[in-house]
């Protein structure tokens, strides 16, 4: 917009708000101090157990980079299509229907109905104890159902791009914007159709399926296994964008649309291969939210969209790695800020954390490179 | 006013403005043709069903056309892109609940208890505080980080009312409370107390006695809480017409028409020297406190609200959609895309669908899975008609596609919008009111 200053070095005396909030950050990490520490001054201070701020943090790194392997797509899109994409969440939950739905099929074709394992017991009457699927006694299911998820979810996604989007690939985002609102609502409703209303456990138990840590901490398999899982496909996209053709050229035209084009590259393709990639991810992020919730209901990708927007804008549109970096920031504040607040405001407290990057630093707070 | 306009048009000048340019006609023959499917799809059911049928889908089309002018403010005129309705509205609906409330009331949290147009007055400036709040730093960004931004302010407050922490704490503090998560009753109707005493259900008043006797169960026949709700239907047509006349002079007064310049673009607005963010955070009041009373004439008039259900974010695009179908910009759009929205997306669909699955012959499967597995055309049928209401919103999602790949101005969009202060086609006809 017009009326925005351009940046130059920040100093207290221009950028007051900036200030403030580092002024609030240190009070809360000295207060955090003072709780561990155990010393209390007045409101300063308190009780505060090693064990449950290494949990805190422990499942705010396990939801943070399920949010981040979401962002990446969103925040490819972002940037190589110019839209914020609303439908984005809903991908989310039909990489974790579908790759559910394989993962249940191959933990128990056979002894099972089909109907009841493929709508991820939407039909029939079975039980997640009598389908079983868990990574300790289940491990080729879940890795299979993973695969399916990001598969079927970036065919998906190319599908959308071609009947909804490619046709007005040349109008402005707030008009993409508001066509991804429209498609969001035909696929999550088309969720609902399939697969019903009604939330649902999906995993089955094990013993023994959690480990003890130093400082306190238990962890368990599936959260190792979302870990693991998330970080693996951070690591193939970062060979995807830094060492091949492809990834140069996606790279390019976020950079600099015009100048890509000029360059020769084939527009189109950069943009089916964003698609692919994007949507896969935010299936296979959906299929690792539901191993790690153990629930699953047709609006919960929707309903992790606007933090998937917040590690977005955190990490600054356009970077994969500012998404996976603000996925773990607001995973963090997630989980931690209860040791603050209560519980009710911890969804609160991650939007409010997106609002004051937004308002102080829209280039999001790792620079707003807005290459890879 | 006084550099710009000529004379300011009295408020009944432009209501038969409307008519002539026969905007008013066009709501009504929407109206119309909306009342004869629903009739023909009642019909059979009796004058009663028939009657309350035509209220709800009025009462919804009404309250959308209101929210959608409110709306259109914001995004029509001045192309803010404001995605936060609902909370605005949750404002709105609260403060005025709380300030209405009894300060010790039987069920739910106490309020303030005074009088019912303080609490609306109270509910409209807090929208329009909540909306200054939001407004003055988040003014200055990009469109798409302004609708991301006031859609987290919405949920924002929609966790906020829904916290019992925050109940409890405003019980501490000052002994008023939102009722967290179970919500908060809403003060009676004072349209019921019109017709009845006291609002008691078997004491009427005399206009009370008059309809009842002539309309309701004494004489035609129809459930007199129909006929108490359609006098409510009324009042909020009226509000309809007195946000039109509102928003349309405003529109033409020159403030509107820097609203206008500063959609179409920005700097050459800021470098003409208007204030641009001023007008911006003064329209985004406005049009917050109209939010505000919208919430309050829809959600204040249900008996109870909650805020998890009620105040989702998709409460905001079924606004938004209502906006887009009648055309940004132009009021008699939002107020024609209010009503087609209300009647033939809302609700149409689920009357439509019960209507349908009656006629058809087969067994409705449990789920989805089985319909497949039958593999029946019927059962498949009766499936999909007995699970209408997904199928609503895939339709609501495949309408906003369409729109905005055909028809992005809406129905109405394709308008020649006059910009100048007088009626510059008026002039060329021999005109009757230049100076």
């Amino acid at each position: 917009m017009g009326t925005t200053t351009t940046q130059k070095i920040p100093s207290v005396k221009e950028r007051p708000g900036v200030a403030i909030a580092v002024l609030f950050a240190t009070l809360l990490f000295a207060d955090l101090l003072a709780k561990l520490a155990g010393i209390s001054l007045g409101p300063f201070g308190g009780a505060l157990s090693m064990a449950r701020l290494s949990s805190n943090l422990w499942n705010g790194l396990v939801v943070g980079l399920v949010i981040g392997l979401a962002g990446i797509g969103l925040s490819m899109t972002y940037s190589i299509l110019n839209f914020a994409n609303f439908s984005h969440g809903d991908l989310v939950s039909v990489g974790g229907f579908t790759g559910w739905g394989v993962a249940f099929v191959v933990a128990a074709a056979g002894q099972e109905p089909l109907g009841a394992l493929l709508t991820v017991r939407g039909a029939g009457d079975v039980s997640p104890g009598d389908i079983g699927a868990h990574i300790l006694s289940t491990p080729v299911a879940i890795g299979v159902g993973l695969i399916a998820a990001f598969v079927i979810t970036a065919l998906l996604a190319l599908a959308l791009d071609r009947a909804f989007y490619k046709p007005m690939r040349d109008r402005s985002g707030i008009s993409l914007l508001i066509a991804s609102i429209g498609v969001a609502l035909v696929v999550r409703y088309l969720i609902q159709f399939v697969y019903g209303a009604q939330s649902r456990g999906v995993t089955g138990t094990v013993d023994e399926s959690a480990f003890a840590f130093p400082f306190g901490l238990t962890v368990n398999a599936h959260q190792l296994t979302i870990v693991v899982a998330a970080l693996t496909l951070m690591a193939a996209m970062h060979y995807v964008l830094q060492e091949t053709k492809l990834g140069t050229a996606m790279r390019a035209m976020s950079d600099n649309k015009d100048l890509a084009l000029i360059t020769g590259i084939p527009a189109e393709r950069v943009v089916a291969a964003t698609w692919i990639l994007g949507g896969g991810l935010a299936g296979a992020s959906g299929y690792l939210y539901v191993l790690l919730r153990e629930t699953i209901g047709f609006d919960f990708g929707w309903l992790l969209l606007l933090l998937i927007f917040a590690a977005v804008i955190l990490g600054g549109i356009g970077s994969i790695y500012g998404a996976i970096a603000g996925g773990v920031v607001i995973g963090i504040v997630f989980t931690t800020s209860t040791i603050w607040i209560p519980s009710d405001f911890n969804e609160a407290a991650a939007f409010a954390v997106m609002i004051t990057v937004l308002l102080l630093r829209p280039e999001g707070i790792f620079g707003g490179v807005s290459t890879a | 006013m006084s550099e710009g306009s000529t004379d300011p048009d009295s408020a009944l000048r432009v209501l038969l403005d409307a008519a002539r340019r026969s905007d008013l006609g066009l709501v009504l023959l929407t109206l119309g043709l909306v009342y004869i499917v629903a009739t023909l799809l009642t019909f059979s059911d009796g004058l009663d069903s028939v009657v309350g049928l035509l209220r709800t889908l009025t009462f919804l089309g009404l309250v959308y056309a209101l929210s959608a002018l409110a709306l259109n403010l914001h995004w029509g005129y001045t192309g803010l892109f404001n995605i936060g309705v609902a909370g605005f509205m949750a404002v709105g609906v609260y403060t005025m609940g709380i300030v209405v409330r009894s300060p010790d009331p039987a069920i739910g949290p106490p309020g303030f208890g005074l009088p019912l147009p303080v609490g609306i007055v109270a509910g409209m400036a807090m929208a329009a505080l909540v909306g200054l709040l939001a407004a003055l730093p988040a003014l200055r960004l990009r469109a798409d980080y302004f609708a991301i931004v006031t859609l987290g302010i919405s949920e924002i407050i929609r966790l906020t009312l829904q916290s019992s922490t925050f109940d409890t704490f405003l019980r501490e503090t000052l002994s008023i409370g939102t009722g967290g998560g179970r919500g908060m009753g809403m003060p009676s109707n004072p349209v019921r107390e019109l017709f009845l005493v006291g609002g008691a259900a078997n004491n009427p008043t005399a206009l009370g006695e008059l309809v009842f006797g002539t309309l309701g169960e004494g004489g035609l026949g129809i459930a007199n809480t129909i006929l108490i709700r359609w006098a409510y239907v009324f009042v909020l047509a009226l509000f309809v017409i007195v946000f039109y006349v509102f928003l349309e002079r405003l529109g033409r007064s020159p403030f509107g028409r820097t609203l206008k310049a500063i959609r179409e673009d920005e700097l050459v607005a800021d470098s003409l020297g208007k204030n641009v963010d001023l007008v911006k955070i003064k329209v985004f009041m406005i049009g917050c406190a109209l939010m505000g009373l919208a919430g309050i004439l829809w959600f204040g008039s249900q008996g109870n609200v909650s805020p998890t259900p009620q105040f989702m974010p998709l409460l905001t695009f079924y606004i938004f959609v209502a906006v887009i179908i009648g055309g940004a910009g132009s009021n008699t759009g939002s107020v024609l895309g209010g009503i087609v929205f209300a009647t033939a997306l809302f609700e149409g669909p689920r009357r439509v669908g019960s209507v349908l699955r009656d006629t058809i012959d087969a067994p409705t499967p449990p789920t989805f899975a089985d319909a497949v597995a039958s593999l029946s055309p019927g059962q498949f049928l009766a499936y999909a008609t007995e699970n209408i209401a997904p199928l609503q919103f895939v339709l609501l999602g495949l309408v906003l596609i369409f729109m905005m790949h055909r028809r992005p101005e809406g129905m109405l969009g394709g308008r020649i919008e006059t910009a100048a202060a007088v009626d510059l086609s008026r002039r060329t006809r021999g005109g009757e009111h230049d100076e």
